[in-house]
């Protein structure tokens, strides 16, 4: 029987790294992530984990402890959010080439500046080049099943890969919720220890790691992130499988509500899907054709799940809680028109950027696009394609 | 443990190596390989060696970052400039000036 519990998504988080017990913590504080290694650190001075727990100076220190650690055959975790990610990222790349499944906790935050301290997507979205998997929650259960899943993805052979585990910060990293919590044992078996083949320090086969990649070399190394990356979506799926049979709580890269028959539709990442699920009910409940895809996986993209869900609607909202300043649109509207690109009966797509900085996301905020999508629908006129909303003056 | 990059020796990749051939993140399954790579072309300025003031402390080897000091029987010989970038940190540490620098081809 698995344990009904009241926790935070941080509380989450903390709980299912304190189940799997890995070897190194190498974590710094940042609003909004600083619970996950402060409660963590608890079950450290508790005796309750074995992991060696590394305060260090920085977050790019974190990240680099990480390496060292994932590099010399240990399983390595952190957590951070927004300017710590952002002072990593030198590492980011360094993790993902050098192919050592490190896994992040990222509690999204925006980026400064101007400072602010609260929730959309923008430091996650600005690494989503660096080669790491990026795996986002809805709500706390989400962040904590993420978080049983991720080390199977990124430590299984053919993939290789740093994991990103993202949550909502405040949204879920704070706001306590029911959750459903699995047995130690049960999580211990799943996740099971992790054995590299080959490590640094393996006494009997030493081994360079991070050489200088002089040109006739580096670009073959890069290819085989690539294909790094296209094996995780076998992987990926494989294991959010497995841990369905186990837990019953099925999941897959992304989630369809309401999508049988929809003629409009948004696509959305994260907590705000709980918000806009609501909007969705309230139309279908007046007799509109709407429904919502959540993204649940962002890399690897699943591009043939988007493409398939989208068959049939007739015009869709992008839906970005980051922006790219690129004035063309925000990166997941970017990379789901890329999906559609050569695809046969697309809908019409248009963009929104919202809940930036902590912006409230209302139902109505979601009703509001959807009204919007009627009148495209009716008039055949798309107009302007990227869109922001919730911001005063518009 | 499954056979795997360990086994694979820095002289088995070389520039015609296919992707498929190489070693995740270029690991190389061995130590000390800076011996393939010759990197002394990068240098513009060369180490001079003056027997005569060296007392054989040996302080100069290990602060080389490459392997242009050679030692043999408990000595050193002449630069190998096959491997000296000159970066000058032997004639740095040496404490009996028995290192000097010159630019290239003085």
């Amino acid at each position: 029987m698995s344990i009904r519990e009241r926790l935070s998504g941080n509380e989450a988080i903390a709980y299912c790294l304190k189940q799997i017990n890995p070897d190194v913590m190498g974590a710094f504080p940042i609003t909004p992530s600083t619970e996950i290694p402060q409660y963590f650190s608890a079950y450290v001075a508790n005796g309750e984990v074995d992991t060696e727990f590394v305060a260090v100076e920085s977050e790019h220190s974190a990240m680099s402890c990480c390496i060292g650690a994932e590099a010399a055959g240990a399983r390595a975790v952190t957590a951070t959010s927004s300017c710590g990610l952002a002072l990593m990222w030198e590492m980011l790349y360094i993790a993902a080439s050098c192919r050592l499944p490190i896994t992040l906790a990222c509690v999204n935050r925006t980026l400064s500046g101007p400072i602010n301290i609260n929730n959309d997507h923008s430091d996650s979205m600005g690494a989503r080049d660096a080669g790491w998997i990026q795996i986002y929650a809805e709500n706390n259960q989400e962040a904590y099943d993420n978080m049983c899943m991720a080390m199977r993805i990124g430590e299984h052979p053919d993939v290789m890969l740093p994991v990103m585990v993202c949550q909502d910060g405040f949204i879920t990293s704070h706001a306590i919720e029911n959750i459903e919590l699995l047995e130690d044992e049960k999580v211990k078996a799943f996740v099971g220890e992790y054995k590299p083949a080959e490590y640094l320090l393996h006494p009997d086969h030493p081994v360079a790691m991070g050489p200088y990649d002089t040109q006739p070399y580096y670009y073959e190394h890069k290819y085989q992130q690539v294909i790094a990356m296209e094996n995780a979506k076998e992987v990926i799926a494989n294991v959010f499988k497995e841990f369905g049979e186990m837990s019953g709580r099925k999941y897959d890269f992304i989630e369809k509500y309401m999508m049988d028959d929809a003629e409009e539709a948004i696509v959305i990442i994260g907590s705000s899907a709980g918000t806009a699920k609501e909007a969705v009910k309230r139309l279908r409940a007046e007799g509109k054709k709407v429904g919502l895809i959540k993204l649940r996986v962002f890399r690897p993209f699943p591009a043939a799940q988007i493409v398939e869900a989208l068959k049939g609607v007739k015009v869709v909202a992008i839906m970005d809680k980051a922006d790219s300043f690129n004035a063309n649109g925000g990166p997941l509207f970017e990379e789901v028109c890329t999906s559609l690109i050569g695809e046969e009966n697309i809908p019409k797509v248009v963009n929104y950027i919202y809940g930036i900085g902590g912006r409230d996301v209302s139902v109505e905020t979601i009703e509001e696009v959807f009204t919007n999508l009627d009148e495209i629908l009716k008039t055949g006129n798309v107009g302007q394609k990227y869109r922001h909303i919730g911001v005063r003056g518009l | 443990m499954i056979k795997g990059y360990s086994y694979t020796k820095a002289a088995d990749i070389n520039d015609q190596s296919k992707y498929y051939e190489m070693t995740p993140g270029g690991v190389i399954g061995e130590s000390g390989t800076a011996r393939l790579t010759k990197t002394g072309e990068w240098r513009t300025v060369t180490p001079v060696f003056i027997a005569d003031k060296c007392k054989q402390c040996l302080l100069c080897v290990p602060v080389c970052p490459d392997v242009a000091i050679p030692v043999k029987d408990g000595k050193r010989g002449e630069f190998d400039l096959e491997y000296c970038k000159g970066c000058g940190i032997c004639a740095n540490v040496c404490p009996f000036d028995a290192i000097e620098f010159g630019k290239e081809g003085k």
